[in-house]
């Protein structure tokens, strides 16, 4: 393979990254890891810088057309970021001090509980139409979108922001410790714990990863983990994919949403098992 | 103000004079279609200056599209390859009209994206007169840039 080839068809591989990352909300991350490693046997290491990057070109260029069309809760995104960066900050001092293998599984089990409970509201997955969470009546978290399927604007209510806020922390600690899985966190946050609609918490992690991913992108780069010749066609090809995505959201049914998003979780659970076994 | 989100759906009688909430609704409309634009502008610049970067690099190195073998791409990511590592390196390989360097500048567009982001809504909220979501904001952003000195510091 040539510099040439390598880099147009990473960019191609990345389109479908970017379409699926921006659809479950994830970043794109879970397409381009293993797609470096065992396709192109790049380093874990630039992998994870490479996917770095996948998760700020796919949180970048979908929310451009989320925020546009309302599917994300701009106010709830912001006010939770508080807790994914100040996780991704105390993340960065814990890295050389926790052994990470035992952190992948650690989050492969957390993952897989976050998949089973996703699954299990498929059918009860009705929205509030009041909310008694101080926090969240203070600075208005509530919201509504138009939902294009159904044909109708519907509104919902948040609560449980301080679960929400807590493992929003816990979403930017691991993220930091890890490298990777910040959206799977952050989703089942919004969705069980916060009573979001499936596609408004896809759509609004979507939002809020590029700021956690960029809250580190600034020590990867220093450390030389993102490598140009494979970010770029990263980049380039996730941010394609991303504008793809992100046009096809409105389209398709929050159950559709939530179903993909437990698959994905089910394999990035295989993953995060398979890096802590084998480390 | 704290009716906002669900005003903005219906926008008042255009006869009478605007109310309070109409306005509010107005302004987080104006809010939303900022952020929105913010990351578009984002974005296509990044893509645009990644993208042109690796033509360019191509264009000048006919031999990068001969190299074969299953590593051949190593011999572009080892630490004596021609992309800038530092910002002084950058500076002269823009100055070259590498287009490595282009790539590399694209890299960090991309990267300060959701900076500016956060930059932008902070202002947005001092706009809709939020005091709340402005310090929520203010705080996100100063961690955020508090993180980019971390990691300069750190390495």
């Amino acid at each position: 393979m040539t510099p040439l080839t390598f880099v147009i068809t990473l960019g191609l591989i990345s389109v479908l990254a970017g379409v699926l990352g921006s659809l479950v909300g994830l970043g794109g991350g879970i397409v381009v890891v293993p797609v470096l490693t065992l396709l192109y046997h790049v380093d874990i290491r630039l992998a994870i810088g490479a996917s770095i990057v996948s998760v700020i070109a796919t949180s970048s260029g979908a929310a451009a057309v989320y925020v546009r069309d309302r599917m994300t809760n701009l106010r709830a995104g912001m006010f939770l970021e508080i807790a994914t960066t100040v996780g991704a900050v105390s993340g960065a001092f814990l890295t050389t001090a926790l052994p990470a293998r035992a952190l992948f599984i650690v989050f492969a089990v957390v993952l897989g509980y976050s998949a089973f409970a996703t699954f299990r509201k498929r059918h009860s997955a009705a929205l509030l139409t009041t909310s008694d969470d101080r926090l969240a009546n203070y600075f208005n978290l509530h919201g509504s979108y138009y939902d294009q399927v159904e044909g109708r604007t519907i509104d919902y209510k948040v609560t449980g922001t301080k679960l929400g806020l807590a493992l929003m922390y816990v979403a930017g600690l691991v993220s930091a410790l890890l490298g990777v899985g910040s959206g799977a966190l952050k989703v089942p946050a919004m969705d069980l714990a916060m009573h979001l609609p499936m596609k408004v918490s896809t759509a609004t992690s979507n939002f809020m990863i590029g700021v956690t991913a960029a809250a580190s992108a600034g020590v990867y780069f220093a450390r030389g983990q993102i490598d140009p010749i494979i970010a770029a066609p990263v980049a380039a090809g996730v941010l394609a994919g991303s504008m793809i995505g992100s046009r096809v959201l409105g389209r398709v049914t929050s159950g559709t949403i939530r179903l993909l998003f437990v698959v994905v979780l089910v394999v990035i659970c295989v993953e995060m098992l398979q890096r802590g076994a084998l480390g | 103000m704290r009716a906002g989100r669900q005003g903005a759906e219906q926008p008042g009688d255009p006869g009478a004079p605007p109310d309070a909430s109409t306005i509010d609704a107005i302004r987080i409309r104006r809010v939303e279609l900022a952020i929105s634009l913010v990351l578009r502008i984002g974005v296509t610049l990044s893509v645009a200056v990644i993208a042109s970067g690796l033509v360019l690099m191509f264009a000048h190195h006919g031999e990068y599209a001969t190299w074969t073998g299953h590593f051949s791409y190593h011999r572009l990511t080892s630490p004596g390859s021609r992309f800038p590592h530092t910002f002084s390196e950058l500076n002269t390989s823009l100055g070259r009209g590498d287009g490595e360097g282009l790539v590399v500048l694209g890299l960090l567009l991309l990267i300060a994206t959701p900076v500016l982001r956060v930059a932008v809504s902070v202002l947005s909220f001092v706009y809709e007169r939020d005091r709340a979501m402005t310090l929520v904001t203010l705080f996100v952003l100063a961690v955020l840039v508090g993180s980019f000195f971390l990691g300069g510091g750190s390495s």
